[in-house]
């Protein structure tokens, strides 16, 4: 056990520090309130700075215009990401989920067709898995492909689809053979999403924006090249995406967890609670405490887990315990704000008496998804009570 | 940066596993408790052949000179076989504080005998007020003799002498010192029994003052959560076992999600307070400007994981969770003890805000 950094995840660190330094923008400040439509293409050419860098996808293999950096390393990407609050990176689909699962299993006119563009922005990806009857059962999706000589003709329906507005390409899952059990009969195809017959609507969530779209499929032809994969193999193809979804992106979480906390402790001098302020009120105190020391135990956690990862190879089950705990700890974190802020929690950006511009009121609603998207909570604990204590499948 | 455990470490770890087992089964550790002490002399000398009993005291007393993630891992084993006896008293209450407060002619004097076996000790801290802040202590040495009561002290009568943290310094008081008396408290934990110890003009020596009693007291804090992390590991595994076993409307009733998800929060927990255990003694071992933040999260957390985790095993066992016969209840009475050991979780919260939150300028500046 040695929390140290080595000399080679130093110099990785120092590296990237002084091109952040150097690089990453100085005027996200006057951006970030404003609406992604807004703001994408601010946002598209800093991932092309950080392409051109070569910080795009330092987890990728150096032979596919990536770093071949160790998970450390990786999590060290998004601390530093996170300490210099940079704008993330709007290709995050393609970088962190999408291009690894075409580096494994794509062909080799594949890769060279769509990596380097995924690396680049200059083609930005969506991912078509879930559908309205198929969310945690995701391998009772509906979507089908309808073999055609050299096509396949898909019919279907996809929700939650981030940057779906904007995607030009989509990792769709789809029923190849509706014939065999649910797992076995599915397909995934990469599909232009200028295809005719693809349409796209935003769909509305509980905080007000539209960070999600909903994709229709109206007998979209989809070149047989197009197979990610093999036929009837999607099942497999779609869980090693999914499994990138637990990987060392939660790194930058601690910071900013971090920085939530440390700005509600600030806050907790000025609120006034019960006679005096809430920083000297037992109960809130108790509260930021106990917040503050579970952001510290879900670092030392992720530290674990990625420890685990790297002796492994692989991500295990036991990151189920990441989303678990980081998610539910976001939604404590925001009630604890909630109680300290009284009535003034609930004000919304544009209140000229609302607390950091609204983002508290923001923050209340916008956690209240994080325990259902990327596996539900209860998704998560099936995996740990399955996969990791081994009783048998609940489901 | 490499949070696993070295190979040596899960060498030490899997050994002292094994150790347990085989010298202090469930069945052994319901055999002592039912004694009056929970000592046993043969099982002792078996723990100091191991080196057990020397484990993080310098080489020069004795000592095998291990750091303080050895030591959790070894309390993390001892806690999962839940060993009754004067191991935890001697080795990380009077060990670890004569290691930190005592001058090198007190620790020959003390901590040797300890490393090798030949003494067993305690640690009496806690007075009428249950606090343990050593301000709120009354009892005072500077005379040379204690007069006053100490409470729960753990394996007092066993102790051949024992260590008091007084309000002026930290004092060694011979087993057989006069006008001492020592009286059991019934309590739960029937393997680590408690004392009542009165001191009435009881001569006393001082074997260092109380500048690095806080220190010592974080180390032997993080070794206990190791231990409370063993038992939850152990009420995890019993009660994984029976959800798999048990069936009721014909299923193994850990295919319920109602249990299941109990179970997963089990090990949440459990993996967590693993986590906070390990990076504390890691934390002290690098003597880390946060280590003591670090030892009050680690039990904070586990203070209320402990008794979570075993509501939930006795819970998912049903009828048989109740019973006397089963093994869990015991985990759970250690679980109770070790939760106020050191302050409980509200103690450590106020513990944490007083460094974070009152010194928020602070904090921000270095962030």
């Amino acid at each position: 056990m040695d929390l140290n950094l080595t000399t080679e995840e130093r110099l990785f660190r120092d590296e990237l520090r002084v091109w952040l330094e150097a690089n990453s923008p100085k005027d996200w400040d006057q951006w970030r309130e404003k609406p992604i439509e807004e703001s994408f293409e601010y946002l598209r050419a800093w991932q092309r700075k950080l392409y051109e860098g070569g910080w795009a996808a330092v987890s990728w293999p150096k032979e596919y215009g990536g770093r071949s950096a160790s998970l450390m390393q990786q999590a060290i990407f998004w601390e530093e990401m996170a300490r210099v609050e940079a704008p993330p990176m709007v290709n995050s689909l393609g970088l962190g989920l999408i291009g690894p699962t075409i580096i494994a299993y794509g062909t080799q006119a594949q890769k060279e067709r769509f990596v380097p563009k995924i690396l680049s922005a200059e083609e930005i990806w969506c991912q078509g898995f879930s559908e309205p009857n198929a969310g945690s059962d995701l391998a009772a999706l509906q979507t089908e492909a309808r073999s055609s000589g050299d096509h396949y003709i898909v019919n279907g329906q996809k929700v939650w689809t981030s940057y779906g507005w904007v995607g030009d390409w989509c990792e769709l899952v789809v029923r190849t053979d509706a014939e065999v059990a649910k797992h076995k009969g599915l397909t995934v195809l990469l599909v232009d999403m200028r295809s005719k017959g693809v349409e796209v609507r935003p769909l509305r969530q509980m905080t007000g924006e539209s960070e999600f779209n909903e994709l229709f499929f109206r007998d979209v032809r989809v070149p047989v090249e197009n197979v990610l994969g093999k036929v009837n193999d999607g099942w497999n193809v779609a869980v090693s995406t999914l499994m990138h979804e637990r990987g060392s992106y939660g790194a930058r979480l601690h910071l900013l967890f971090k920085r939530s906390i440390n700005r509600l402790i600030e806050l907790s001098h000025t609120f006034q609670k019960n006679g005096h302020t809430a920083a000297q009120d037992a109960v809130t105190r108790q509260k930021l405490a106990q917040c503050y020391a579970e952001i510290e135990i879900m670092r030392w956690n992720q530290m674990r887990a990625f420890s685990r990862m790297s002796a492994t190879g692989i991500p295990g089950p036991e990151g189920s315990i990441q989303k678990i705990f980081w998610s539910e700890l976001n939604q404590r974190v925001q009630q604890i704000a909630q109680e300290m802020m009284g009535p003034y929690g609930q004000l919304l950006a544009g209140d000229s008496h609302a607390v950091d511009k609204g983002i508290w009121s923001y923050g209340y609603l916008r956690t209240r998804g994080n325990t259902i998207e990327a596996g539900t909570s209860e998704v998560q604990r099936n995996i740990i009570g399955h996969f990791v204590l081994g009783l048998p499948r609940s489901y | 940066m490499q949070f696993g455990l070295s190979e040596s470490q899960e060498f030490l770890k899997d050994s002292a596993r094994k150790f347990f087992a085989g010298e202090c089964p469930i069945a052994e550790v319901r055999r002592l408790m039912d004694t009056a002490t929970a000592y046993d002399p043969k099982l002792w000398s078996k723990i100091v052949e191991q080196g057990y009993t020397g484990i993080i005291f310098p080489e020069e007393y004795g000592g095998v000179g291990l750091g303080k993630v050895e030591l959790i891992l070894l309390m993390e084993e001892a806690g999962r076989a839940l060993l009754p006896g004067p191991f935890f008293s001697t080795v990380v209450l009077a060990g670890v504080l004569i290691d930190a407060v005592a001058i090198p002619e007190k620790k020959k004097k003390y901590l040797a005998p300890i490393c090798r076996g030949e003494a067993r000790s305690t640690v009496a801290v806690l007075e009428a007020s249950a606090s343990w802040d050593p301000a709120a202590l009354e009892i005072t040495g500077a005379s040379g003799k204690l007069t006053g009561e100490k409470l729960f002290v753990p394996d007092a009568a066993v102790s051949d002498f024992m260590v008091v943290v007084a309000r002026d310094g930290v004092f060694a008081v011979d087993a057989k010192a006069s006008g001492m008396k020592i009286a059991p408290m019934e309590s739960m934990d029937l393997g680590r029994k408690l004392y009542t110890i009165q001191f009435n003009n009881t001569p006393a020596e001082r074997v260092g003052d109380t500048a690095a009693l806080l220190r010592a007291f974080d180390v032997a804090t993080a070794a206990l959560v190791g231990e409370m992390v063993g038992g939850m590991q152990r009420s995890l595994e019993i009660t994984v076992d029976y959800a798999k076993m048990r069936k009721q409307f014909g299923k193994p009733i850990g295919m319920f999600q109602a249990v299941q998800h109990q179970c997963a929060d089990m090990y949440l927990e459990t993996e967590s307070s693993r986590s906070a255990a390990y990076y504390a003694a890691w934390a002290l071992e690098e003597n880390a400007p946060n280590a003591s933040v670090a030892v009050s999260i680690a039990k904070m957390y586990a203070s209320d994981a402990c008794r979570t985790v075993g509501n939930r095993g006795i819970q998912i066992h049903g009828g048989m969770g109740f019973t006397w016969e089963n093994d869990l209840h015991l985990y759970y009475r250690r679980a109770k003890s070790s939760e106020t050991m050191f302050g409980d979780a509200g103690f450590h919260r106020e513990r944490i805000a007083r460094q974070v939150i009152d010194s928020a300028a602070n904090l921000a500046k270095s962030a």
